[in-house]
């Protein structure tokens, strides 16, 4: 992994020091930046995210420069990765407290899980069954354990969008990517060795 | 399909890793942070640490071993969190949001409440308002006595007469985003969980009840697993004496057809 930077957005969410931890036990170059020229510099962006959608989107629009992250990502294509809410305010708009405008750079609405008698959130490990080939989730098998912490869900428009689905009484997405922008609900910083392979399948796009 | 998860609690006292029975005998076990690399290499699903100190002083005492003195139980913590990509959940002398805050900044992903959850009526309410409930545990110590059960606090020195059922649900309904059970009766004996008090809470309670108490050996997980409706199933002692303990715990209940994580051994 040569000349691999990445920059872990730096927006005032609680576990950005989780995701830095685990690159970093992967000896691999990160930084935690809102700097613009961090941004421009690195190679690859990750947007860790809890808390929940709107206050997540309020920290992004005050803490993070936008036009120059929608630059880097949406006209140089700059790979991205979306952790939890960092993966859910790629949609259009969120409906946890209230409706929130998200990012719009994939097209969808992030609502609650219909998760009938199951608690929410819905936490621990669970199932990721692939549904269709991508980059992010090669080398895996058919159906993975992560680790997941989220009551609310992405509602993709385009079902291209969807790389994976996990059920928690119903199906929903967990990976989601629209060729350099992708996203994970679950948490790979909290999943071990299958965490740690996202991350590096990751880094070869 | 979301899994039962097996969880070994580590119990810390002035920065050592400890044994524990029926809350009072403590032996000592050694260095935490190798105990805490073991057991992530045995792919456990998640880790609960306990600061059972009574006094605060730290000390892990092991130069020889390539650490340097860390003197408090949240720099070991602090240290763990660079080593071990799994959730923890931290416990012990939390008194107010300001103390959990600063275990989730150090990587705690979750807190766990026990005596200030009864001295502090709105602490867990609170807590789960600031952080969100998926955070928020509240550990419940129970023993048994002529009446039926009782929930106790300050290290199973305080009874508070509360019945473990209605302290459950109190917690469930302030916010608590689970529940650790643990029999203070059953506490190091390894004879096996109390059934009937986990049977008693899991099948009232929505939200997850984690297991604890008494396991010495693998098919007591599965007996409660089996019988109760936990969530989840947490153990101290017999995770430490074991080599690949909890990799030997899963493969077991795998094949016994229980729900869990695939068992693994992880490079770290």
């Amino acid at each position: 992994m040569i000349n691999k930077s990445v920059c872990i957005l730096d927006y005032g969410s609680g576990n950005v020091g989780s995701v830095f931890n685990l690159l970093k036990h992967m000896k691999l170059d990160a930084v935690i930046s809102n700097e613009e020229k961090v941004i421009q510099n690195s190679s690859h962006l990750i947007l860790p995210g809890v808390g929940s959608f709107g206050s997540a989107m309020e920290k992004i629009t005050n803490n993070l420069p936008l036009e120059v992250l929608e630059n880097e990502v949406l006209i140089k294509n700059k790979p991205f990765l979306g952790i939890c809410v960092g993966m859910q305010v790629l949609a259009n708009y969120g409906l946890e407290f209230g409706k929130n405008a998200g990012l719009g750079w994939i097209d969808g609405v992030v609502d609650i899980m219909h998760s009938a008698d199951h608690p929410l959130p819905h936490i621990g490990w669970n199932n990721v069954e692939r549904t269709q080939e991508s980059m992010l989730m090669s080398g895996f098998e058919k159906i993975n354990d992560f680790y997941f912490v989220n009551s609310y869900c992405f509602i993709a428009k385009n079902i291209n969008n969807v790389l994976a689905e996990t059920t928690y009484h119903e199906k929903f997405v967990s990976v989601i990517g629209k060729d350099n922008i992708m996203g994970v609900q679950f948490h790979p910083e909290k999943s071990q060795g299958a965490g740690q392979k996202i991350i590096t399948n990751f880094l070869e796009y | 399909m979301k899994k039962n998860r097996v969880i070994p609690v580590l119990l810390l006292k002035n920065g050592w890793l400890v044994q524990s029975r029926e809350f009072s005998r403590h032996q000592n076990l050694g260095n935490p942070i190798d105990a805490v690399k073991r057991l992530s290499k045995w792919a456990s699903d998640e880790l609960i640490y306990l600061d059972i100190s009574r006094d605060d002083l730290y000390d892990i005492r092991r130069d020889d071993q390539g650490y340097r003195n860390i003197n408090s139980f949240l720099g070991i913590i602090e240290s763990i969190s660079k080593e071990v990509f799994m959730p923890m959940t931290i416990g012990g002398k939390i008194k107010n949001l300001h103390d959990i805050e600063k275990r989730l900044l150090l990587g705690a992903d979750k807190i766990s409440i026990n005596t200030e959850a009864y001295k502090n009526n709105s602490l867990i309410e609170d807590a789960a308002k600031e952080f969100g409930s998926q955070c928020i545990i509240v550990s419940m110590d129970v023993k048994q006595n002529e009446n039926g059960y009782s929930v106790f606090t300050n290290f199973g020195k305080n009874d508070t007469g509360h019945d473990p059922l209605y302290w459950s649900k109190r917690m469930e309904s302030s916010g608590a985003g689970e529940i650790l059970l643990n029999s203070i009766d059953r506490d190091g004996t390894g004879i096996g969980y109390d059934i009937e008090l986990l049977d008693q809470i899991s099948s009232k309670c929505k939200c997850p009840i984690i297991a604890l108490g008494g396991v010495g050996e693998w098919s007591h997980f599965k007996e409660a697993l089996e019988k109760t409706s936990v969530d989840s199933v947490a153990a101290a002692n017999i995770f430490q004496y074991t080599d690949q303990s909890v990799f030997l715990a899963k493969k077991y209940l795998a094949k016994k057809g229980c729900n869990v994580r695939k068992p693994d051994l992880l490079k770290l």
